[in-house]
């Protein structure tokens, strides 16, 4: 599945590996490990066979017959949001404690944002017998707390993150923190395709079964290739593993939608492609929100999963060379596709999923009638203290 | 600064100067702590306990660091900090400082500043070198080699886990001296000296350069058993939590340097 690549961290002028000395060796390991488990036909027959039968895969393609009538196009949907845990970050986490179990890993450390990742990496070390634990930002731990007592029931510690912005960032942070303290001991696994090498080119090889899977279901259930495929980007691992199956199809446009958030103003949004510039955050050189002097900025989203400033290198590869294009939608614009979703198609999509869904009503204006395909990458059972606190709001 | 010697050149000879008396100090001042003025005040009297001076430029994500310096970078920032401004303070004390000073800085607010822009403006302003602790090797040559046009030193880190056979690139590359990280993990744990004399005469048959050892080091008695292992004590956390306390700083330096002046 990679052999022919050559694979040596960047992603054009993006990616590398910004780390303290101390992880040097454990990521030179890591890359090491990985390239050889990835070129495995036994490690990947495990993997296919953990994602099949108890990740749920493949998980189905579905039409959007009245939603995608009211927007004026062909709208079918992914649905990872059917995969074991509720999102597409099952397929990272399981394949991620597969590789530390192979390498000899005695605990694995997470962070988390929405804690989908958190729950992810929870269920896959219970089933592997792995100890685990999970960093999260304390604003996160209180808005998705359904998925911390999740995390605790699958066996993982959760540890609440008060410093620096106490979201994904900060959790970041604390967990490379805890990683140099014991880089041979622990595995980090990273939920998102951002970080040092080999973590980029890791999760989106592990994540590209969802664009594996799509590009096979649209050819069977809809005769042809799709026009546009829209996917949410935070760190921008449901859209890597979305897009780069079809970064060979050139009738295929791929778009990235971001957090729009409350408005364009820096603080206000989480759009690090729209609205950032290139800079290094995490171990990799990428598109990055910060100011003048190079500090990195504060974000919001009313989702936590795209509540980042930076994201993975490869979106900024693609955003370059203009073989994708990023777009926002806002607080409000994925609060409304998450209402029309649900009440058209019986569908409750993460608040992150939805921000792909809003972007649809307006890549409809551009190319009406178009077949679109749209990651619906994680359901939005999570969201409901959300949805009722903003409904409140809207009502009071 | 009353060197003459500039760059690389005047850190090696800083810190060979006191070879006979036992590891040199290289105390950690973050950039603008507490604030300006009292960051302008400080920095001629701590420069006078050392031998090289290590000058923090604090960053929003501060991964390699404990809470100590974590915190005193949010402070500094919320006071108005930044490289330019570091600079320019950097640039005004430059004739009342009698040590060469070197600037610790993540990676990403030196490329906000302009890689080319930030060595003609730190030598300008005095600096002999730089730590970058988030620029391996492997990233480091364009940097490197904008550092070594401007005669200015890329100190190099190398850890307990580093392997030998990359120790030997660390000190070839390093200028200045080799940063001996004691141990694994961030900034402001307390550190075992036995556990750590070994790896420090270890990395002495991979580099003629001077090896600081930094991390951990908060008393006099780690100094004192660090003799004839390491040139000098790299001083970061521990200072921070003195000035945080509110304590005098310039006692707990000499309290580092004079086993006499301890209570």
């Amino acid at each position: 599945m990679v052999a022919e690549e050559r694979i040596d961290g960047r992603f054009g002028a993006y990616g590398g590996s910004y780390v303290p000395e101390t992880l040097v060796a454990a990521l030179e390991a890591l890359a090491v490990g990985a390239q050889a488990a990835l070129a495995d036909d036994a490690f990947l027959a495990t993997f296919a066979a953990e994602l099949s039968s108890w990740a749920g895969r493949p998980t189905p393609m579905t039409r959007m017959h009245r939603l995608g009538e009211s927007m004026g196009v062909e709208l079918w949907l992914k649905r990872e949001d059917l995969a074991h845990t509720g999102a597409h970050k099952i397929n990272n986490a399981i394949g991620q404690a597969l590789l530390a179990k192979r390498m000899g890993a005695r605990q694995v450390i997470a962070e988390t944002g929405a804690g989908q990742h958190g729950v992810a990496s929870a269920a896959a070390c219970a089933r592997l017998g792995l100890p685990c634990r999970v960093y999260m930002g304390a604003v996160d731990v209180e808005r998705q707390a359904p998925n911390v007592q999740r995390m605790r029931l699958f066996g993982a510690e959760v540890v609440a993150v008060s410093g620096g912005d106490a979201t994904l960032r900060a959790a970041i942070d604390e967990a490379l923190r805890d990683w140099v303290s014991d880089p041979q001991a622990s595995y980090y696994l990273l939920g998102s395709a951002v970080g040092p090498h080999p973590y980029p080119w890791l999760v989106r090889e592990l994540q590209a079964v969802i664009g594996r899977e799509s590009r096979e279901q649209i050819m069977q259930q809809a005769g042809r290739l799709p026009d546009l495929v829209v996917a949410c980007v935070g760190g921008g691992s449901n859209a890597i593993g979305m897009f780069h199956p079809f970064v060979g199809d050139q009738t295929v446009e791929l778009v990235g939608v971001e957090a729009g958030g409350k408005g364009p103003g820096l603080g206000e949004h989480g759009a690090s492609l729209c609205a950032g510039k290139p800079g290094v955050l995490h171990g990799t050189y990428s598109y990055l929100l910060q100011d003048a002097d190079g500090q990195v900025q504060e974000t919001h989203s009313v989702s936590a999963g795209l509540d980042y400033p930076a994201v993975g290198p490869e979106h900024a590869m693609l955003l370059d060379s203009g073989r994708a294009r990023y777009l926002q939608a806002s607080d409000a614009e994925a609060l409304a596709a998450l209402e029309d979703l649900c009440a058209m198609e019986g569908i409750l999509p993460a608040l992150e999923s939805a921000h792909a869904i809003a972007a649809v009503r307006k890549l409809a204006v551009e190319r009406p009638g178009a077949m679109v395909l749209v990651n619906c990458s994680g359901r939005g059972d999570k969201d409901l203290g959300i949805l009722a606190a903003q409904s409140q709001a809207a009502a009071s | 600064m009353k060197e003459s010697l500039m760059g690389a050149a005047a850190i090696t000879a800083a810190l060979r100067r006191r070879e006979a008396a036992g590891p040199g100090l290289i105390p950690f001042l973050t950039g603008c702590f507490p604030d300006p003025q009292r960051f302008a005040d400080l920095l001629p009297k701590i420069s006078a306990c050392a031998e090289v001076l290590e000058i923090g430029i604090p960053f929003s994500d501060p991964m390699a660091d404990g809470l100590s310096i974590q915190r005193s970078s949010q402070i500094a920032l919320e006071n108005g900090a930044s490289l330019a401004r570091i600079l320019a303070c950097l640039s005004a004390a430059r004739d009342s400082l009698s040590c060469p000073i070197v600037l610790m800085s993540y990676y990403n607010p030196l490329l906000a500043y302009g890689l080319e822009e930030l060595v003609r403006d730190a030598s300008a302003a005095g600096v002999c070198g730089f730590i970058v602790p988030d620029l391996p090797l492997e990233e480091c040559a364009q940097f490197g080699e904008l550092l070594a046009a401007g005669d200015l030193a890329l100190i190099q880190l190398v850890t307990p886990v580093t392997p030998d056979s990359r120790i030997d690139r660390l000190a070839a590359a390093s200028s200045g001296f080799l940063y001996a990280v004691t141990m694994t993990g961030t900034t402001g744990k307390k550190l075992q000296v036995d556990q750590v004399t070994a790896y420090l005469d270890r990395l002495r048959g991979h580099t003629d350069l001077p090896v600081c050892a930094g991390f951990g080091i908060q008393e006099r008695a780690q100094v004192e058993l660090l003799r004839g292992h390491a040139d000098a004590v790299i001083v970061g956390s521990a200072l921070i939590d003195v000035i945080l306390r509110g304590d005098d700083p310039l006692l707990f330096l000499r309290s580092l340097r004079e086993a006499k002046e301890l209570g």
